[in-house]
């Protein structure tokens, strides 16, 4: 599919017309494109044919006289003469409606689907009048439960087997199915096992009738009553692209929408069905401020102030910000700018220690899904379970898997569910991973973080096989990431030309880091030395010029009584950060806490001013997904009482400290990080908006490449400049060059020429790779922008063997968890699972101890007490429980900064 | 005309007590074919196959050497599956030969499997079949046991395992992508052809040759004597015997392998050593002459030739070797209704117009064998039939997978067309009143109807 | 007691060992449990599933396909009747109700005794014997009334046990493959040109040579 020569096109005949069609290409998708729609039911572009519903079946004439085809199952071929207006094809058609009426409710009037229904348009469209059919219709009980979110109606179903394939084929969650046979055949479960799927919500927006339903939407509201924008998840950093509808001030739905290079229209059921969180009760409509012990409710003009006092009284070094991965882009700059532009504090971090240095995920060659992805590549899983934290990457994985020969190596602490998926999964101790990575590298052959020899050489062996990518993140909350790190410089060292993806979860963590909210940091991915002086000259005055701490020693600082203002930007960290107990110090510690925030969070509890943000949905702006793909969210409600956009309380902030940001608008915003942020040259307002956009734009505009062969990588280092050598490179002219390439790929793309597209791409940046001059003449820019943050890595820090008594902790994520969003939205909340410790079956012998029983775990931190499950998946000599999944807080035993958590388990 | 004096070839044991035992199998040249086979090399073997023109008797009648040359070159594994669903309404031959001579269709199964390089051969029975299965089952055991199956075949280089499998009621599955499908442990719904032929992407994707019972049961007497003296048998393009059950209406009721080609309708339903004509002296009304998918004959098809080619000229077909003969007697419009109920209940549920077509067709004429018709439903039956298969010619064009949902149409259209005043009696309504669907006048253009 | 017995769980492990792909294997499992039950009961499923790496909602959608299959305890004796185009031409229908007179139900139900089930089924293949029946499919030919009656209190009776084994047993005797024997699986993907054919290819080949 995704070769790059321009492919020859089949020339066939549809109604007369002789049109152009893709080699392989379905009849149905070739008729389409050229302007004649076949109607259809079980046909789903992302999904295999299955030629059941009959309903695209039109006169195909192959040599051998016309013959009835499903133009769905049939690649076009040259000389092919469809008609798609036969009098045969349409008697055909009006046919295969009125069978599929025949027992089909006439509940459209109370019917979910009613208005945007498929069946009901062609009914309209084509169909005949009222039924020839006497006779008793099929009956079944009305909608059945098939899961806690979706309700399953088999009167209406008319069998297009698409929830089944989805669930099979992408999903990979066989637990719907067709049974029984003929006329009784219907779509259920087995008995006592519903369709418990994180990914069961797009059954329900795929389903051609409305045979599904979800239970957080059903009898909400009628199509014509929704009205809907165009935006992008930022549930996790998938950046899934989602069709927002709304009535009356109210978010009721999202969709799934189908971009190419990210999730083929599918979401994930968090992300789908979160938005009941948006509407909460919960939300806060108004700043809060702190009387005595409790928080009373204040105007903005109080509370800002108040706050305002708190930042101008505090020597900027003992002044910290943590948080930003909720903010848009736009937000995480005006928040940047007053931090470290105005205040001059750099104890900024947007992650919470859950996270990896900011170098590392800046610095490193990036990969997009697509390259990950690519047919016949290798990728090598450095991070979480991407089912648990990115669900949806795991479904694009899955298909790579599955469809186009794609090997996964996998490197964890535990197995998980893209254990399935491996070719091969190495089960390593906690913390391991530079000394895995490092015997990887040398050829495996010898023993490394509890890995034997031989599986190690085996996984060596696979990754000769072809491109790899490296799926980078952490699999582990109770180690400090350092493995993972060491195992990626050391990666890197070796093979310049691997690219990265990251897997950090937080909705737009990258946004955040991109625009500096990160020690070290500033906009546009450039470092304090190498981009202070362009942001001082860019007018940002206070601009720190040494290093600041992250939020770990941010923590520990105000731990120490070393912070007097804490301002928490939608970050909690007594929920959300690893080490509870320094959490809980720290936020006693601190002077002056100050939270903006949607929620009164457990750490908003704490905070001295509490200032009210408008969240998703409630603003305009951009986000950056985990490619570093920049795409826009959109405003469709307004924000709960008088609830602000993050940016405009930073601006506000910086009136009261006396500076003016100069922002006045989020488009206003993001044209200043055009213009000032060196990763984002190019990206203007316009190019965003224009339609070639749609599917998002990668900064820098010149990283959409293949993997370049090692000796290019110097040159194609222009994505991260490390050296003077590369400045010329690197500067707008450039960059605008790369923009025009990127645009002309996404607009031929667009046009669905993929192909084609790919071709442009790669012309253009094979320009950009020799550093010829771009047919635009450079816009003359001076002075230069900064060169970009390259990561070059330290030393592997071997964690020190586990004493025979302990077992090493393993602190994983899930899906639903203690978070906002799933706490907030009542059909979730009900979906987090009760929190165990896992124990490989030979250490319950070994502690003598039995399952189900409640153990005590002992760490240096803390102790607490859990249920013990036997679970062969967790390796000997590890404790594995979940992170943020209930009290007892697990956090009590994770003391942030030491390398691993090492615990006793006894019988309690 | 003629009732030919030819040898059986696939019956010859069942006069045997001791038919399907190995014993008796070895002691009437037994495993001889096997050996000439292994004598030859496998293109050669296939030669002789083409050469004989054994046309395929699972119903579709496609030759089998020609079949067998559908596999594309090159590709591994190849695999054997033997049909033995047999399930076609009337249709009673599979079994007999599973059940008396296991050895002989064990014995055809290796002969295909060398010709065509399969290493592993699945033989597929019928789920209500326990005695063949059984006997399968003990043939196959003693056959390992005897070194002719296996690892090693009689000293050659020749290995194969051959697979007992057994079905669970389902008259689909007959179908051959069905079958596979079953065989890959799935629900037996047909896949699309193509792609999907067996012989191309078949079992597992491989290239997979699907034969009948009967087709297999050919081939030790084909290798023992010739494919040209099997092909000196017959007429036209159907060579050799072919069994044929002869039920219904008639003095003696049973199943004949009888000379393909020559032999006529006439001479199977009234010679004395087949049918014997009609019981107590009544006359012939109908008859299906190939298994209920196929459209009716009347008297003026007796004469016809038991020849694929002439039979599906008369706009019907041979099918799978089953005539029901109707007399006098019959209600042409409850045995329609039978043949109908059992396409409805046997709808694997894939395509639309077959899942809901077939039941609707059946609701109609149960309604009408109840009493309750109305003069329209004769109009509405057919223009059913033609949303399930356009035009209701011969052979039926289809809007479905399979022939499956078409062939339901076979017993309302020959029923209407030719005893329309017996729905009339049932409908009300007039002969005048032309059925018409797509334009088309069926009652005053008949020839446009299937089967007459 | 309706997940495999130790006994039966060997069973089914010889015969996943037969397939290439052990899914195959799912519907002669089936039948091995419908063997052991009378019926498929739900946990016999699940554990055909673990057996097979699937899940059981597959298990269930192939198992409700085929009529055999069933899902709740029939009686000890399943009488089917066939009444398809040929058995209806010679009494197969007067031959149904027959039955549901003698035993007082109707097709498709079973006996309060739990002894016979009784069903209306399409063509068994018997057709130049009609009218004709099953008993646990082992076949009656020509059934007359009279027959039938007979048939019935014999059963009842328990004198035809010896010909009649309980509902869910198929063939009394399963294929065995020696182990010295065994060709092996041919696997899609490692099972390459059969030796034979390489062999025939190469000789060609040298002929052809030879002749030129
Ligand atoms: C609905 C349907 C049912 C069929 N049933 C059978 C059957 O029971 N036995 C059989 O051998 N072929 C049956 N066939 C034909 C098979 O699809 C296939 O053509 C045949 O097994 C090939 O073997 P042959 O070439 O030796 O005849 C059926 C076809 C259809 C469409
Ligand atoms: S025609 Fe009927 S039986 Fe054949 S595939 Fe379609 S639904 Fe199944
Ligand atoms: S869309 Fe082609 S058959 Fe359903």
């Amino acid at each position: 599919m995704s070769d790059t020569q321009a492919p020859e096109t089949v020339v066939l005949t549809v109604n007369g017309k002789q049109i152009e069609a893709k080699p392989g290409e379905l009849v149905i998708d070739a008729a389409e494109r050229n302007g004649t729609y076949i109607p259809r039911f079980c046909y789903h572009p992302r999904m295999e044919p299955v030629g059941m519903c009959r309903m695209c079946i039109v006169e195909i004439d192959t040599g051998r006289g016309p013959a009835l085809q499903p133009a769905c199952m049939i690649p076009v071929a040259p000389d092919m003469v469809v008609d798609t207006e036969s009098e045969v094809t349409k008697k055909a058609q009006d046919g295969v409606l009125e069978f599929l009426l025949i027992n089909h409710p006439l509940d459209c009037p109370v019917c979910d689907k009613g208005g945007e229904c498929p069946l009901q348009d062609q009914t309209m469209s084509y169909g005949p009048g009222e039924s020839r059919m006497v006779e008793e219709k099929r009956h079944y009980a009305k909608p059945i439960p098939i899961s806690d979110l979706v309700a399953l109606d088999r009167e209406r179903c008319i069998l297009c087997d698409r929830c089944t394939r989805f669930a099979k084929d992408v999903a990979g969650d066989t637990l719907i199915h067709f049974q029984d046979r003929g006329n009784q055949t219907q779509v259920n479960t087995f008995p006592d096992h519903p369709f418990a799927s994180y990914f069961s919500g797009n059954t329900v927006q795929i389903c051609p009738v409305g045979a599904l339903t979800a239970s957080p939407y059903r009898f909400k509201a009628r199509p014509w009553d929704l009205d809907q924008v165009e935006s992008t998840c930022t549930t996790c950093s998938v950046g899934c692209r989602t069709l927002v509808q709304s009535s009356r001030n109210e978010v009721l739905r999202y969709q799934g929408v189908d971009v190419d290079p990210v999730n083929w229209g599918w979401l994930c059921d968090k992300g789908r069905f979160d938005f009941q969180a948006v509407n909460s009760e919960d939300r806060l409509g108004a700043p809060l401020v702190r009387n005595g012990a409790s928080l009373a409710p204040a105007g903005w003009g109080p509370a800002l102030t108040k706050a305002a006092a708190a930042l101008r009284e505090a020597d900027p070094d003992r002044i910290a910000v943590l948080g930003g991965a909720r903010l848009t882009n736009e937000s995480a700059y005006a928040w940047a700018k007053l931090a470290k532009g105005v205040i001059g504090t750099d104890h900024v971090d947007a992650q919470l220690g859950d996270g990896l240095p900011a170098e590392v995920v800046l610095g490193l060659p990036r990969a997009t899904i697509d390259q990950a992805c690519a047919p016949g590549g290798t990728v090598l899983l450095l991070g979480p379970d991407l089912k648990e934290e990115l669900p949806v990457l795991f479904l694009r994985l899955r298909h790579a898997v599955t469809h186009d020969k794609v090997a996964v190596v996998e490197l964890a602490p535990r197995r998980s569910a893209v254990s399935d998926l491996a070719t091969t999964t190495l089960l390593h101790r906690p913390g391991a991973e530079g000394e895995v990575v490092a015997a990887l590298l040398a050829g495996g052959g010898r023993e490394a973080g509890g890995i034997e020899p031989d599986a190690l050489a085996a996984a060596a062996a696979l990754l000769e096989r072809g491109p790899v990518t490296v799926v980078l993140g952490r699999s582990n909350l109770a180690d400090t990431g350092a493995g993972v790190v060491a195992a990626a410089a050391a990666i890197h060292e070796a093979h310049p030309e691997v690219r990265f993806l990251s897997a950090l979860r937080r909705g737009n963590v990258h946004g955040a880091l991109d625009m500096g909210l990160a020690p070290g940091l500033l906009p546009g991915r450039t470092t304090l030395d190498d981009g202070g002086q362009w942001f001082r000259d860019a007018g940002w005055a206070n601009v720190p010029r040494t290093r600041g701490l992250d939020a770990s020693g941010i923590l520990a600082a105000a731990a120490g009584g070393k912070v007097d203002v804490l301002v928490l930007v939608g970050a909690d960290p007594l929920a959300d950060f690893p080490d509870t107990g320094l959490a809980t110090r720290a936020l006693a510690g601190a002077r002056t806490v100050i939270a903006v925030d949607l929620f009164l969070t457990p750490s908003a509890q704490q905070a001295d001013v509490v200032l009210a943000a408008a969240g998703y949905a409630e603003v305009d702006g951009t986000t950056t997904n985990l490619e570093g793909r920049v795409s826009t969210v959109t405003r469709k409600i307004t924000p709960p009482g008088t609830a602000r956009a993050d940016w405009m309380i930073a601006a506000e902030l910086a009136r009261l400290l006396g500076a003016d940001l100069g922002l006045a608008s989020a488009e206003e915003i993001l044209a200043e990080i055009e213009a000032t942020a060196p990763s984002h040259a190019g990206l203007t307002p316009e190019l965003l908006r224009s339609h070639a956009a749609r599917d998002g734009v990668l900064v820098p505009l010149s990283v959409d490449e293949p993997a370049p062969a090692p000796e290019e990588v110097s040159s194609t280092e222009g994505a991260a400049p490390s050296g003077p050598a590369q400045e010329g490179e690197s500067d707008s002219g450039v960059t605008e060059g790369a923009a025009e390439a990127a645009v002309a790929a996404e607009a031929a793309d667009d046009s669905g020429d993929r192909q084609a597209a790919e071709a442009d791409a790669t012309t253009a940046q094979a320009a950009d790779a020799v550093g010829d001059a771009p047919e635009e003449p450079a816009a003359p820019t001076a002075p230069t922008r900064p060169v970009l943050v390259t990561f070059s890595g330290g030393a592997s820090t071997a964690a020190p063997a586990p004493d025979a008594y302990s077992l090493r902790l393993v602190a994983t994520r899930k899906l639903y968890d203690l978070g906002t969003a799933v706490q907030h939205s009542p059909s979730l909340a009900g979906l987090v699972t009760e929190n165990a410790v896992h124990l490989h079956p030979h250490d319950f012998d070994r502690l003598g101890i039995d399952a189900g029983a409640t153990v005590t775990l002992t760490a240096a931190a803390g102790s607490i007490q859990l249920p013990a499950v036997p679970d062969a998946h967790v390796p000997r000599g590890s404790a594995a429980v979940l992170a943020f999944q209930g009290s007892p807080a697990v956090g009590q035993l994770i003391s942030a900064g030491t390398a691993v958590t090492d615990v006793r388990v006894e019988r309690s | 005309m003629a009732v030919t004096d030819a040898a059986p070839i696939i019956t010859t044991r069942f006069g045997h007590d001791d038919g399907h035992t190995i014993e008796r199998y070895l002691a009437t040249g037994g495993y001889e074919g096997l050996k000439a086979a292994l004598a030859k090399s496998p293109t050669a073997v296939g030669e002789e196959v083409k050469a004989a023109s054994l046309l395929g008797r699972g119903g579709a009648g496609f030759p089998a050497g020609t079949k067998w040359g559908f596999c594309p070159p090159g590709v591994w594994p190849r695999y054997l599956v033997v049909n033995g669903d047999e399930s076609e309404p009337g249709t009673y031959k599979d079994r007999l030969l599973m059940e008396r001579d296991p050895h002989q269709l064990i014995e055809g199964v290796l002969i295909a499997c060398y010709a065509i390089g399969a290493a592993q051969a699945f033989l597929y029975v019928r789920g209500e079949m326990a005695l063949a299965q059984e006997r399968i089952a003990q043939a196959l055991n003693d056959a390992y046991a005897a070194g002719y199956i296996g690892k090693g075949i009689l000293g050659s280089d020749f290995s194969v395992d051959v697979v007992l499998h057994w079905g669970a009621g389902a008259y689909i599955v007959g179908e051959e992508t069905a079958l596979i499908e079953s065989l890959e442990g799935n629900r037996g719904m047909p896949r699309l052809k193509p792609p999907y032929f067996p012989a191309a992407k078949g079992l597992y994707m491989q290239p997979t040759v699907v034969n009948n019972v009967e087709t297999l049961s050919n081939l030790p007497w084909i290798m023992n004597n010739g494919g040209t003296r099997f092909a000196e048998l017959g007429a036209e393009t159907s060579r050799g015997t072919r069994m044929f059950a002869v039920s219904g209406h008639v003095k003696n009721p049973g199943v004949y392998e009888v000379e393909f080609g020559v032999t006529t309708f006439r001479d199977l339903i009234f010679a004395p050593v087949y049918g014997g004509g009609m019981r107590d002296g009544n006359s012939l009304k109908a008859f299906i002459p190939g298994g209920a998918s196929a459209p009716w004959f009347y008297e003026e098809h007796l004469d016809l030739p038991l020849e694929a080619g002439a039979v599906g000229k008369a706009g019907s077909m041979l099918g799978s070797g089953a005539i029901v003969v109707m007399d006098d007697t019959t209600d042409a419009v409850k045995a329609a209704w039978r043949v109908v109920r059992f396409f409805a209940r046997e709808s694997c549920g894939k395509c639309t117009p077959c899942r809901e077509g077939t039941t609707w067709l059946e609701k109609i004429m149960r309604r009408i064998v109840d009493g309750q018709g109305r003069p329209e439903d004769v109009g509405l039956l057919l223009d059913v039939c033609d949303n399930i298969s356009p035009g209701i010619a011969w052979p039926p064009k289809q809007t479905t997978i399979c022939p499956l949902g078409p062939s339901a149409v076979s017993p309302i259209a020959s029923a209407i067309v030719r005893f329309q005043d017996e729905f009339i009696a049932y409908c009300g309504g007039t002969a005048e009143s032309p059925v018409a669907i797509n334009g088309k006048a069926y009652i005053a253009k008949p020839s446009e109807v299937a089967g007459v | 007691m309706a997940r495999f017995s130790e006994v039966n769980l060997k069973t089914a492990g010889e015969i996943i060992s037969r397939y290439p792909r052990p899914k195959s294997a799912l519907i002669p499992l089936l039948h091995l449990a419908q063997e052991q039950d009378g019926y498929v009961a739900d946990d016999a499923m699940e554990h055909i599933a673990e057996l097979l790496g699937v899940t059981p909602a597959e298990v269930l959608g192939t198992c409700s396909f085929y009529e055999m299959f069933k899902r709740e305890p029939v009686g000890d004796y399943l009488v089917n009747v066939c009444t398809n185009i040929a058995c209806m031409l010679l009494g197969g229908e007067e031959l149904l109700h027959h039955l549901e007179g003698k035993l007082g139900i109707k097709a498709g139900s079973t006996t309060s005794d739990g002894k016979f089930t009784l069903e209306d089924v399409e063509c068994i293949a018997a057709c130049t014997e009609a009218p004709c029946l099953q008993v646990n499919y082992r076949y009656h030919y020509k059934v007359t009334p009279d027959g039938a009656d007979a048939l019935i209190d014999d059963l009842r009776a328990g004198r035809r046990a010896h010909e009649v084994p309980k509902h869910g047993t198929l063939a009394r005797i399963r294929q065995q493959i020696p182990a010295d024997k065994r060709a092996g699986n041919a696997v899609p993907g490692e099972a390459g040109e059969p030796v034979w054919i390489t062999r025939a290819n190469a000789a060609a080949a040298t002929a052809e040579g030879g002749a030129g």
